[in-house]
């Protein structure tokens, strides 16, 4: 089809592609270099070093220290070790609570306000998503606000003759508010003497701080809405059919739901799921504008902890280690809900039956 | 059900704007108030007036048009190469690509101050502006799209003898409307409610946005007392221009999917 001329002309126009691609990506490639990959280059460096935050991290007077800063704060036994265990059980209650909670929340606003026959979509949709254009800080005030002890949520609560908490003051650990409403008020030995990182198993138990809820039904209430779109977008490119076959088959709403629509939606799920993971484990600015940690160090996450130990403590190495098992955390937690939710494969023998139509072997 | 929903969800933003026009007194004993029990905008006169507040406006301002400028130049032109021009290492960068955008931005903190410090700029407008120019997500939207448009619009212009930059930008660029407009709502909410590179990139009160000052606020700067309606009002208005932009652009974020790639 190609006559002589054509090849060379075009060999010629992909001649210049070459040096226009190169040219059009180079803005691209020179910032996210400069901002992305060589900062993270050299904040590994910092976390193997004792840098001080004085001068340059790679001037004569910085040394190798190995894995110093991590094991300060995996071992150390230190202050630093304690407060990153408690860092990390305060996430941990976090992204177990907020994670489950915003997807379900999401997924029941999307079936909500898909349904064919609702007046005003438009509208429900606007006031579900509204919170999640609006910026963590201007939140974080308004929720300082809501929860303070004379707020709004008190006030509600005591219409029902609940006296509200102190919410952001509150450093008691939710599970064990409820376990000394039965009168347990110290955990057994066996918990309360071991401990891991630095804090016991009894306190690691503690659930999230009174302080650390508010939080929570705070990322709850921002982030429902932004899910809610791809479920939305999702749930509108299921084909009707499998539904009403299902329907023929005599299938009841709930079954509907749960054999037929669910696992067409398993994809979207696993995308939630990991960004609201990933977003989980990052909770800065909502402490920063916030509690700062407080109280008692039970709003306190590794990523408010790492940008404290550098700028505030001046401990950069420290810092930067945090950022990194922080980085590790988010990786591992992907990955393993990747494994999690993959398609499982099916076993030869239980493939046998299928395998006279192979056309239809395939993905559906 | 969905009405009890939109209420829990419409009511915290109803309350805030109420009690940034009450005062102190009745802010702290009627806090559910819809209505002032006396109106008063003693709380937008203090911001405005006697306050940092119009400099932090202006700052976010600022930044936030550069930014929104530069994603859809950069983005673009990345997209567009990585998408149509044929040249080596083009599936290098683009894994690349991939690579950077799963980096956590938190993680990100203290080495952005790191290079931001080296290179000099800390505590300027550049370091504030530049980082942000560009975003792996927004080229990623750019590529897809680019990759929708079918070729042959392309091929009859460069029969003309237009060259690769001149097809970019007046043939295909105009086409690409409603990824651009994903691009300017995604870079315009980003950069204006951005915290934490202002955070490690400034210090001087100059430099300060809208979310350093409203989250120095919070933590009790500038008051006496608790001084809720003040702080209500500054998150108010800082949270009307992406309102607003939200508001004009809400069938196009509201299908984000079907803006994005065009099929």
């Amino acid at each position: 089809m190609s006559t002589p001329v054509r090849t060379s002309r075009r060999s010629s126009i992909r001649g210049g592609e070459a040096a226009s691609g190169w040219l059009f990506t180079a803005p691209m490639i020179v910032l996210l270099g400069m901002f992305l990959v060589i900062p993270v280059l050299m904040a590994l460096w910092v976390s193997f070093s004792d840098w001080n935050g004085r001068g340059s991290p790679f001037a004569a007077s910085v040394s190798f220290v190995g894995v110093d800063n991590y094991s300060v704060l995996l071992g150390g036994g230190g202050l630093a070790e304690q407060d990153f265990g408690t860092a990390l059980r305060n996430n941990a209650w976090y992204v177990l609570l907020v994670v489950p909670i915003q997807t379900m929340l999401a997924l029941f606003l999307a079936v909500l306000v898909n349904r064919q026959i609702l007046r005003g979509r438009g509208f429900f949709r606007t006031a579900f998503y509204f919170p999640s254009v609006t910026s963590s800080v201007a939140i974080t005030v308004l929720w300082l606000f809501l929860f303070s002890s004379t707020g709004a949520v008190n006030k509600l609560l005591s219409f029902i003759g609940v006296n509200g908490p102190n919410w952001f003051n509150d450093p008691s650990g939710v599970l064990h508010n409820i376990l000394g409403l039965f009168g347990v008020e110290t955990g057994p030995a066996a918990l309360t003497g071991n401990t891991f990182l630095g804090i016991s198993f009894w306190e690691w138990l503690a659930g999230p701080s009174v302080a650390m809820s508010a939080f929570i039904l705070m990322a709850v209430f921002t982030t429902g809405g932004t899910f809610m779109l791809l479920f939305i977008a999702a749930l509108q490119n299921l084909s009707g059919e499998v539904v009403e076959a299902a329907m023929m088959d005599g299938a009841n709403g709930w079954q509907r739901f749960w054999r037929v629509t669910l696992p067409q939606l398993r994809p979207t799920l696993f995308t939630v799921l990991t960004l609201g993971l990933i977003g989980a484990w990052q909770v800065f600015d909502q402490i920063y504008t916030g509690t700062q940690g407080g109280p008692g160090k039970t709003t306190l996450t590794p990523a408010y902890l790492s940008y404290q130990s550098a700028f505030t403590n001046q401990a950069w190495g420290q810092g930067a280690a945090i950022a990194f098992i922080l980085f590790v955390i988010i990786v591992v937690f992907t990955l393993f809900q990747r494994w999690l939710l993959a398609e499982r494969k099916v076993s030869a023998r239980r493939m046998r039956p299928y395998l006279q139509t192979p056309r239809d072997g395939g993905s559906r | 059900m969905l009405i009890v929903l939109a209420i829990i969800y419409i009511a915290p933003f109803l309350i805030q704007v109420a009690t940034s026009f009450k005062t102190d007194a009745d802010a702290a004993s009627n806090p559910m108030a819809l209505i002032p029990e006396t109106w008063s905008t003693a709380a937008y006169q203090r911001l405005f007036l006697n306050s940092d507040f119009p400099v932090w406006f202006q700052n976010s301002a600022i930044v936030t048009v550069f930014v929104t400028l530069g994603r859809v130049f950069f983005n673009s032109l990345a997209g567009y190469a990585l998408a149509r021009l044929h040249f080596r290492g083009r599936n290098v960068i683009f894994a690349l690509l991939i690579a950077v955008m799963s980096v956590p931005g938190v993680v990100l903190l203290i080495p952005k101050f790191l290079v931001i410090n080296q290179l000099g700029i800390y505590d300027t407008y550049v370091a504030m502006i530049v980082p942000l120019l560009t975003d792996a997500a927004g080229v990623f939207i750019m590529k897809n799209f680019f990759e929708s448009i079918p070729a042959s619009v392309e091929e009859q212009a460069r029969i003309d003898g237009a060259g690769t930059f001149r097809v970019f930008w007046s043939i295909v660029l105009p086409m690409a409307r409603p990824a651009l407009v994903t691009i300017i709502i995604l870079s315009f909410q980003g950069s204006w409610n951005e915290l934490s590179h202002f955070i490690v990139a400034t210090q001087s009160p100059e430099l300060t946005t809208l979310t350093k000052g409203v989250a120095s606020l919070a933590s009790g700067q500038l008051s006496q007392g608790t001084q809720y309606p003040l702080k209500l009002a500054a998150a108010a208005i800082m949270t009307i221009p992406v309102a607003v932009m939200f508001f004009i652009f809400q069938k196009r974020i509201m299908n984000t999917t079907d803006g994005a790639v065009k099929e």
